[in-house]
């Protein structure tokens, strides 16, 4: 897959569809692509955040530590962006990713990351708007849970 | 040391001296004969005054011609005996004072070895360095003539006025009638000029110091933006060097000045006394013409005499201005420096300290009535606050300083009067900023074990005998006449038999200190000469050999891109597939790739040219797209681009020049295009520029260009040759013989693991050991970090298995986990032995047999851990604190 190709798929994601082409070009040359045989962890809960993924092709397991053990939460497919939170706050990795398949990404280093960032503030309208309505979606899923604990203990 | 100059010369050359001045004395007869010749062949051959001809001379008549060439070869054998002497004493005179600057410097240096420690605080290596190597370089020519010079000039002078005084007394005290004015004003002209001269060493000093100061601190400069102010305080001190030299200058000139008007009044006397007396008919007018004549040639040795004059004072200012720096007080004894003649004995029996005080300069007193005893086998904390007197009493274990109160004793032996040889073999310290030299691994560690030659060096006799001239030359110098180039290494010091136990002894302090793995890593990454070393290259041959077949595994397949000479490696750049080989030297550097004119020539005859500038537009094109909306001079230019940010605007100028479909693109664009392609690698930039048919092209072009290379061209590379081992590259790189893939995840710590665990399989570790220990640390170590310089520091003292052992908070730099094994490590090295530790973590107290607690320098606590350890102590206290 050449640097036009991936550009393509950078356009799908919702983060970056604003962004114009010669920015997409940017983030696809100053990001690493890698490959994941399946079972592979692309990082492990407690990693220092280093990078984010941009997932290309295949799929890959979110795993949260519990007490009974890894548990998956989620399967991200292509076009999903992983680990931007680590690297945002500085926080050590909150899951753990697991190739499904075999996964092609772009690694993207958080000095890079956020050189883009900075130099770029459309880029950064996006990530606000994105994360916005992740939060938004967890602020709905809270409200149905404690509403469903307020039915039951009522 | 001497403290006058004069002294110190008579003192190590009075023979040399001595002949000097003899020989320059037996000359001067000469000198006057050859002065008096020409007056007898013009007086008496050419004009047949007070002679008649033919004249009788050792037994033979001489006719007036005959007699004329007769005091002609006279006259030619006294100006060949005046010049061989001259030069007889010419090289006597160099001689001398070559040996005497030698002398001179070999002392100095030495001294610095004998320095107390606090002196270092006082002095900088930026003042040390310049008077042993600058300054008293010039005395070198001087002390050569310090004593000769004036004997010749005044003797010349003396002949000369001698041969007045024959001619007309009256005339000769003319002649010498204003020396004794030129005798009194010249020195008080001079005198000033001397202390001038003394100013202007003191200012430049501080020059040097100040320069020194400023390399060292070249970060902060930067880091505060205080360049301005480092300038001008450059300026100001310059300026003031310019003030005094130049008023040096003017007041020497004004000496030459006076001394030549003076001279100039000689003949004004001759004239005007000399004209009298002619005139009233006491002195015949030929006399007069003598005597001025003979006057011209007393300038000459007046000046150099005057010359003479101003460089003694000049040489008597820099000798004793640079002495004095080196007469600190509390000089180490010379004979403690003495080298050893045989191994150390062991010092056995406990360490006792009684009433130890301990001062510095003379007043501050930083340890008081210090007593305890180290009994062989313990292990002791020394815990306090800092700058409670704890790391001063480290110094005095190390017998780095020396009490000034009190006694130390190693069993019956006294501490404080062993020799520097012993100490350095029986005693080990690290403190934490110890120093690497500027070496190998291996030379850093084995200084521990060099207190002197063991086993001399073989040479041929002719080498041999030349040598044997240098150590007498040295003997005659004043300096060691040790052999450098012998084996200093003292195998048995370090428990070993010879060279091939030593390396093994070295992996195992290394691993003591947890640095094995590191040396070893190092070692992956050094290089071999293979016709050195056909063992180690053979065995990476075989690691090379075991890789390829590892990774034709399944799982393994996709991390190493393997050379092929007949195959395009997508993970290396297009400039290493075309050259197929390691660039020696800056020809085929792939930024220089496109102005050489072997690799021209070869893409003109595959037709490739044409095809790289194509792709070489592409790559243009695609840069500028990229990087035209970045702000000039933001990292990812540095970090990504092919093109610089300076030279992007012109990219984009090109771009546009060569738009136009079918466009000619110009000679100088086609080259500056055909710059980028070399460095595209496929794989890494995946901008799909490079297709299939100009793979093809590419390897045909490396075909043609490893046969066809000119002589020149084919000592700047080394071919990539599956069956060869590759002097330039380094171990791993000839263990892979490819390139580890990109984009596959963890590849590079994959394959890493894997040369490992081969090297490992073969039993190469130890060869691949032995190259890291090659490793050069750079200057202070710089090439190494702090953590492993620190290391390499303690392993140093523990290979030579010292019977008294320091360690003066000198894992502090180590992270956590390092400082625990190395900690281990030392224990274990340590066993039987005596281990003193300054903590710098007063909780790791726990772990020693005892623990001195050193409160306002004195011995606050002493007992085991656990006793110490229960409210109210001291120990207690530092133990919450910490």
């Amino acid at each position: 897959m050449t640097m036009k190709e991936e550009v393509e798929v950078l356009r799908n994601i919702p983060l970056f569809a604003k962004l114009d082409t010669a920015k997409l070009k940017l983030l696809a040359f100053t990001s690493e692509r890698l490959t994941f045989e399946a079972g592979q962890a692309l990082f492990n809960q407690g990693d220092p955040g280093d990078a984010a993924y941009i997932m290309i092709e295949g799929e890959a397991d979110v795993l949260v530590d519990t007490a009974n053990g890894k548990v998956a939460v989620a399967r991200l497919a292509r076009n999903a962006i992983i680990g931007e939170i680590a690297i945002l706050c500085d926080v050590p990795r909150t899951a753990t990713v697991i190739a499904y398949t075999k996964l092609t990404t772009l690694r993207i280093d958080k000095e890079t990351f956020f050189r883009l960032v900075t130099e770029f503030p459309q880029m950064a309208v996006e990530i606000m708007r994105e994360l916005a309505r992740r939060l938004d979606k967890t602020t709905e899923q809270l409200r149905q849970c404690m509403s469903r604990v307020g039915a039951a203990s009522a | 040391m001497e403290i006058i100059l004069q002294r110190f010369i008579f003192k190590y050359a009075p023979r040399e001296t001595a002949a000097v001045c003899v020989l320059t004395i037996a000359s001067l007869p000469f000198y006057y004969l050859s002065l008096d010749v020409p007056k007898n062949i013009f007086n008496q051959a050419i004009l047949g005054k007070n002679i008649k001809f033919p004249t009788e001379l050792f037994g033979a008549s001489f006719s007036q011609v005959g007699y004329l060439f007769l005091l002609c070869v006279w006259f030619l054998l006294l100006v060949i005996i005046n010049g061989g002497i001259k030069q007889y004493i010419n090289t006597l005179k160099g001689r001398l004072g070559e040996r005497l600057l030698r002398r001179l410097r070999f002392e100095l240096i030495v001294r610095i070895m004998r320095f107390p420690l606090p002196h270092f605080r006082k002095v900088s290596a930026g003042e040390l360095i310049p008077m042993i190597t600058a300054e008293v370089e010039p005395l070198g020519g001087y002390m050569g003539d310090a004593f000769a010079q004036p004997l010749i000039q005044a003797g010349t002078l003396l002949t000369v006025v001698t041969f007045l005084f024959v001619q007309n007394p009256i005339m000769g005290l003319a002649a010498i009638a204003l020396y004794p004015i030129q005798g009194y004003i010249i020195p008080k002209l001079q005198r000033r000029v001397n202390q001038l001269g003394k100013e202007r060493v003191r200012a430049m000093r501080k020059v040097s110091e100040r320069i020194g100061e400023s390399v060292a601190g070249a970060q902060e400069i930067h880091t505060h933006g205080a360049s301005g102010y480092e300038r001008a305080d450059f300026s100001e001190r310059l300026g003031l060097v310019y003030r005094i030299r130049f008023e040096i200058f003017q007041r020497k000139s004004m000496v030459k000045f006076i001394n030549n008007f003076l001279n100039q009044m000689a003949p004004l006397l001759f004239y005007s006394i000399g004209g009298y007396l002619v005139i009233h008919g006491d002195l015949t007018a030929g006399a007069l013409a003598a005597a001025l004549t003979a006057n011209k040639d007393m300038s000459a040795p007046w000046k150099e005499l005057l010359d003479y004059y101003q460089q003694t004072q000049d040489s008597k200012i820099k000798y004793e201005q640079v002495t004095e720096q080196f007469r600190p007080e509390n000089m180490f004894p010379e004979e403690l420096l003495s080298v050893a003649e045989g191994p150390a004995a062991p010092l056995d029996g406990p360490l006792a300290f009684a009433n130890v005080s301990y001062s510095e300069d003379g007043h501050i007193k930083l340890l008081e009535s210090i007593s305890f005893t180290v009994k062989p086998g313990e292990k002791v904390a020394i815990v306090g606050r800092t700058g409670g007197g704890k790391e001063v009493l480290a110094l005095l274990v190390a017998r780095l300083a020396f009490p000034d109160g009190g006694k130390i004793m190693i069993g019956a032996k006294d501490f404080t009067t062993l020799h520097e040889h012993v100490i350095g073999a029986r005693v080990g310290y690290v403190s934490h900023n110890a120093y690497l030299f500027s070496a190998s691994v291996r030379d850093n560690l084995v200084y521990g074990l060099r207190q002197r030659p063991i086993s001399p060096r073989q040479r041929d006799e002719a080498v041999e005998r030349i040598r044997r001239g240098w150590h007498a030359e040295s003997r005659r110098a004043g300096n060691l006449d040790l052999d450098i180039e012998a084996d200093w290494v003292d195998y048995q010091a370090a428990g070993v038999a010879g060279p091939a136990e030593l390396t093994q002894r070295l992996v195992e302090v290394l691993s003591a200190v947890d640095m094995e793995e590191d040396v070893f890593q190092l070692g992956l990454r050094g290089t071999i000469d293979p016709k050195a070393r056909p063992d180690i290259a053979k065995a990476i041959l075989q690691a090379r050999a075991a890789l390829q077949e590892r990774l034709a595994s399944d799982d393994m397949r996709n991390l190493v891109e393997p050379f092929h000479p007949e195959r395009y490696n997508t993970n290396a750049t297009l400039a290493e597939n075309l050259l197929f080989g390691t660039p020696l030297g800056p020809a085929f550097d792939s930024d220089r790739l496109a102005e050489n004119p072997d690799v021209l020539k070869v893409l003109d005859k595959v037709g490739l040219t044409d095809d790289l500038v194509k792709v070489g537009r592409q790559v243009a094109e695609t840069m500028v797209e990229i990087f035209a909306g970045l702000p000039p001079g933001h990292e990812f230019f540095e970090q990504f681009s092919f093109i610089s940010s300076d030279d992007l605007p012109e990219f984009q100028a090109l771009l546009a020049r060569t738009a136009k479909a079918g466009a000619e693109i110009g000679a100088n664009d086609r080259r500056r295009l055909l710059t980028l392609p070399f460095k595209v690698i496929e794989a890494r930039h995946r901008l799909g520029v490079i297709d299939e048919g100009l793979k093809t092209r590419v390897l045909e072009a490396r075909r043609i260009f490893r046969d066809e290379l000119s002589p020149d061209g084919r000592r700047a590379i080394e071919f990539f040759d599956p069956a060869a081992y590759n002097a330039s590259g380094t171990l791993q790189d000839n263990i892979l013989f490819g390139k580890v893939a990109y984009g596959q995840a963890k590849a590079v710590a994959r394959v890493g693991g894997l040369i490992v665990e081969l090297l490992d399989q073969l039993k190469l570790r130890s060869a691949v050991l032995e190259v890291g220990l090659e490793y050069q640390v750079g200057v202070a170590g710089a090439r190494l970090p702090p953590g492993q310089r620190q290391k390499i520091a303690i392993a140093r003292n523990l290979l030579k298995r010292p019977d008294v052992m320091i360690v003066n908070e000198a894992t502090t730099v180590l992270d956590t986990q390092a400082q625990a094994a190395v900690t281990e490590g030392i224990f274990r090295e340590c066993e039987g032995r005596i281990l003193i530790w300054v903590l710098h973590q007063v909780a790791l107290a726990r772990r020693f047999d005892r623990v001195l607690v050193i409160a306002d320098g004195r011995l606050a606590e002493t007992g085991g851990s656990t006793e110490l350890e229960r409210p109210g102590t001291l120990f207690a206290e530092l133990l919450a604190a910490a």
